[in-house]
C-alpha cells in the first residue's frame, strides 16, 4: 500500500516540479520584456513623452516590483519560495492586485461548473451507457445522441445553447457569471442570479462529457455481457439484472481510467467555455491574460491547473483502489 | 472526454482475433497460414460492407472529404474577400450568409475544410506513431525503462497542453496548420502509449511469442512481425479516434486564437463570430454552420469507428 502511494506520489511531484519549471518559463521565454510591455501600455515609450532618465529609473521600479532584477537563478529560487507562500507576483494587467487575488476570486467560479459537471456526467453518463447495452430501442436513441454530443466542438456547442436558449428564448442570461446590478456576497438574491448564470455553461460540459460517457460504457458492458463469466452466469440460471450488475463493475474500471486520460480535454473545454458566456472563472482569466499578455497571471492560474490536476489525478487513483478489489487485495499481499 | 477506447475492449479483442491454431514446427513463427489470412480479409470486406453504421458513417465522411479536396475550386468567393453587405442572411447568393465584414461564410467553411482534415490526420499520425513507440518499448522490454516511460507518460498527461501551446505560440510568430497538427500529435499520445503497452504484456506471454523468441528472432522484427500484426484492427479504430479527436482540439485552439495564423478555420469563424457580438446580434449563421460541419464530421468518423468494430469483432456483430 504505502508502495503504490510513494510510487504515485512521486509521480504526481515530478510532474508537479516539471510543470511548474515549465510555467515559471512562461514571462521569462516570452519575445519582448513584460516591463517594457508594460511601460508602453501607459505610452511611456523610452523614446519621447518622458524625460530620458525617468524612463530608465521606472525600468527599475517596475524591474524590481516583478522580481525581475536578480539573476535567473534566484528568479527560479524566488519562485519556488512564492509558491509555497502563496504568491505568485502581481498582474500586470491588474497592477497591483496581486496574481493570487484574481486567482483566488475566479476558482470558486472554475470548481462550480467542472466539479459537477464532471461527476455528474461520469456517473449519469455511465449508467445510461450500460442501460443501454444491448436493449434495442434505448440504444438507437442514445447512440446517436451521444454520438452528436461527444462530436460537438466546446465552442460551438456554447454558442449554440448561449444563442438559442439565451438570446433567443431568454430563459437564462447570455453572458457573465451574475447580474451586472449586484455585488457578490452570501444572500439569496446573489445566488439566484449566479445559479442562473451558471446553468448554461455547465450544461454545455456536462453534455459533451456525457455523451462520451454513454457511449464509452455502452461498449464496454457489450464486451462485458459476451465475456465466459457472464454466460456461466447465465447458463447458472442468473437474472439478467445480476449479470448485467456484474458487468457494470467490470466495464467501470477502465472508465476511471479514462477519466483520468479526460480531464486535460474537459479542462480544456472548460476554457472555451468560460470564455463564450464570459464567466468569471479561470477560463476567462485566461483569455484575458492572453489578450493583455500578462504573462504573470498566466503563469498563476497554470499553476493552479497543474495543481489541481495532480490532485484530481490522486483522487482518482483513491477511488480505483476502492473500486477495483483487485487492487486492493494485490496490495494487501506481502510484497505490492 | 472519452474518445479513449477502454482498455479491456482491448483484451477483448486480441482474444477474439487471436489465432488459436499452433504453428508450424521448425518455420518461423506464422500466427495463421496465409490461405487463412486472405480469407479472414475477405471476411472483413463481407461484413464491413454489410455494416449499416460503418456505410453511414463512410460515405458521410466521404462527401465532407470531397468537399474538403475540391471546395477552394467549387467555393463562389475567396475566404477573406470582402463581398456583400454585412450580416445578410442565408440566400441563394450566399448559402450561409454574410459575416460582419461582408465575407461570405459558405466559401469560409470550404476553405476551412481542408485544414481541418490536415490537422486531424497530422494529430492522429504522430500520436500514433510516438504512441506506439513508447508503448511497445515499454511493453516489450519492461523493467526500469518500462518503469521511465511510464513516469513520463503520466508527466505528460498532467501537463495542460495550453502551457506548451502558448509558449511554443508566441515564439513562432506565425504558425500554420502543419504546426497545430504535429503540436496535438506530440501532446495527445499518452493514452495510445498505455493501452499499447498493456496488450504488448499480454500479448507477450502468448505461445506464438515464445516460439518466435526460440527461433532466434529479434526483439524488434518479434514486436513488429508477431505482436503488432494482432493489434492491427484496433490501432486502425484507434487511428480513426484520434483523428477525430485531433480535430476537435484543434477547434478549441482555433477558437482561443492559438490556431494557424495564415488560414481561415472553422474554429477561428466561430471566434470571430463571438468577437462582433454575432449572439446579440442574432446573425446565428456565422456560427452555426463551421461547427455543425465539424460535428457531423467527427460524429461519422465516430459512427464509422463503431461500425469498423463490430466488423472487427464477431462478438459485437449480430445484435
Amino acid at each position: 500500500m504505502t508502495r503504490y502511494f510513494a510510487r504515485k506520489f512521486a509521480t504526481y511531484a515530478l510532474a508537479f516540479w516539471f510543470g511548474a519549471t515549465i510555467d515559471w518559463l512562461i514571462p521569462r521565454l516570452m519575445p519582448g520584456d513584460p516591463v517594457q510591455a508594460y511601460l508602453n501600455k501607459f505610452a511611456v515609450g523610452s523614446g519621447g513623452t518622458v524625460a530620458p532618465g525617468t524612463w530608465q529609473k521606472l525600468y527599475a521600479v517596475f524591474s524590481k516590483a516583478f522580481g525581475l532584477n536578480v539573476p535567473l537563478w534566484d528568479q527560479y529560487w524566488h519562485f519556488w519560495d512564492g509558491v509555497l507562500h502563496g504568491n505568485m507576483g502581481v498582474s500586470i494587467y491588474d497592477f497591483p492586485t496581486p496574481v493570487i487575488h484574481l486567482i483566488k476570486d475566479a476558482i470558486p467560479y472554475t470548481l462550480a461548473l467542472l466539479v459537477p459537471a464532471i461527476v455528474l456526467s461520469y456517473i449519469l453518463g455511465n449508467r445510461v451507457g450500460a442501460l443501454a447495452a444491448r436493449r434495442k430501442v434505448l440504444d438507437n436513441t442514445v447512440l446517436p445522441v451521444g454520438y452528436v454530443f461527444q462530436a460537438s466542438p466546446y465552442p460551438w456547442l456554447a454558442l449554440a445553447m448561449a444563442f438559442f436558449l439565451a438570446a433567443v428564448l431568454h430563459w437564462f442570461p447570455v453572458q457573465g457569471g451574475y447580474s451586472e446590478t449586484l455585488v457578490p456576497g452570501a444572500n439569496w438574491t446573489f445566488m439566484w442570479s449566479a445559479a442562473q448564470h451558471w446553468f448554461l455553461p455547465f450544461l454545455t460540459i456536462f453534455l459533451v462529457s456525457f455523451g462520451g460517457w454513454a457511449i464509452g460504457m455502452r461498449n464496454l458492458v457489450i464486451y462485458e455481457l459476451e465475456t465466459d463469466y457472464a454466460r456461466y452466469l447465465r447458463s447458472l440460471g442468473a437474472s439478467e439484472r445480476l449479470v448485467r450488475k456484474y458487468a457494470y463493475r467490470n466495464a467501470v474500471l477502465p472508465q476511471l481510467s479514462g477519466l483520468a486520460l479526460a480531464l486535460g480535454v474537459v479542462i480544456g473545454g472548460n476554457i472555451v467555455t468560460e470564455i463564450v458566456f464570459h464567466y468569471p472563472g479561470l477560463g476567462y482569466l485566461i483569455y484575458e491574460a492572453i489578450t493583455d499578455q500578462d504573462y504573470f497571471l498566466l503563469q498563476g492560474i497554470f499553476l493552479f491547473i497543474i495543481l489541481g490536476v495532480c490532485i484530481a489525478n490522486f483522487v482518482i487513483d483513491i477511488v480505483y483502489v476502492i473500486i477495483d478489489p483487485r487492487v486492493r487485495i494485490s496490495m494487501q499481499g506481502a510484497n505490492a | 472526454m472519452s474518445l479513449i477506447p477502454a482498455e479491456s475492449s482491448v483484451l477483448e479483442q486480441t482474444e477474439a482475433g487471436a489465432p488459436q491454431a499452433a504453428p508450424v514446427p521448425g518455420g518461423p513463427a506464422v500466427p495463421v497460414t496465409p490461405s487463412r489470412v486472405t480469407g479472414r480479409r475477405w471476411e472483413f470486406l463481407y461484413f464491413a460492407v454489410r455494416n449499416k453504421k460503418l456505410m453511414f458513417g463512410l460515405s458521410v465522411e466521404l462527401v465532407f472529404v470531397l468537399a474538403a479536396i475540391f471546395g477552394p475550386f467549387l467555393a463562389p468567393y475567396g475566404p477573406g474577400k470582402f463581398v456583400a453587405p454585412a450580416h445578410l442572411h442565408p440566400s441563394l447568393q450566399h448559402w450561409f450568409g454574410t459575416t460582419y465584414f461582408g465575407e461570405d461564410v459558405f466559401s469560409q467553411t470550404l476553405y476551412a475544410l481542408r485544414d481541418s482534415y490536415l490537422v486531424g490526420f497530422l494529430g492522429a499520425l504522430f500520436a500514433a506513431t510516438v504512441g506506439l513507440v513508447v508503448g511497445f518499448t515499454a511493453g516489450w522490454r519492461g523493467g526500469l525503462l518500462d518503469d521511465i516511460l511510464q513516469m513520463v507518460t503520466n508527466i505528460i498527461v498532467m501537463i495542460p497542453a495550453l502551457v506548451l501551446l502558448i509558449v511554443i505560440g508566441a515564439y513562432l510568430k506565425t504558425h500554420s496548420a502543419v504546426f497545430e497538427g504535429i503540436f496535438i500529435g506530440l501532446t495527445t499520445w499518452p493514452w495510445v502509449a498505455r493501452a499499447v503497452r498493456a496488450q504488448t504484456f499480454t500479448l507477450k506471454e502468448r505461445d506464438f511469442v515464445d516460439l518466435a523468441r526460440l527461433s532466434g528472432k529479434r526483439g524488434f522484427s518479434i514486436v513488429t512481425k508477431e505482436i503488432a500484426p494482432n493489434m492491427a484492427s484496433y490501432l486502425f479504430l484507434v487511428f480513426i479516434l484520434l483523428f477525430a479527436s485531433s480535430m476537435l482540439i484543434a477547434v478549441s485552439y482555433d477558437f482561443l486564437g492559438l490556431g494557424p495564423t495564415n488560414s481561415v478555420s472553422l474554429g477561428d469563424m466561430m471566434n470571430n463570430a463571438m468577437l462582433w457580438s454575432s449572439l446579440l446580434l442574432h446573425t446565428w449563421w456565422w456560427f452555426i454552420p463551421p461547427g455543425a460541419v465539424m460535428t457531423i464530421m467527427v460524429a461519422a468518423l465516430l459512427i464509422a469507428n463503431v461500425g469498423l468494430d463490430e466488423v472487427f469483432n464477431p462478438k459485437l456483430r449480430d445484435m
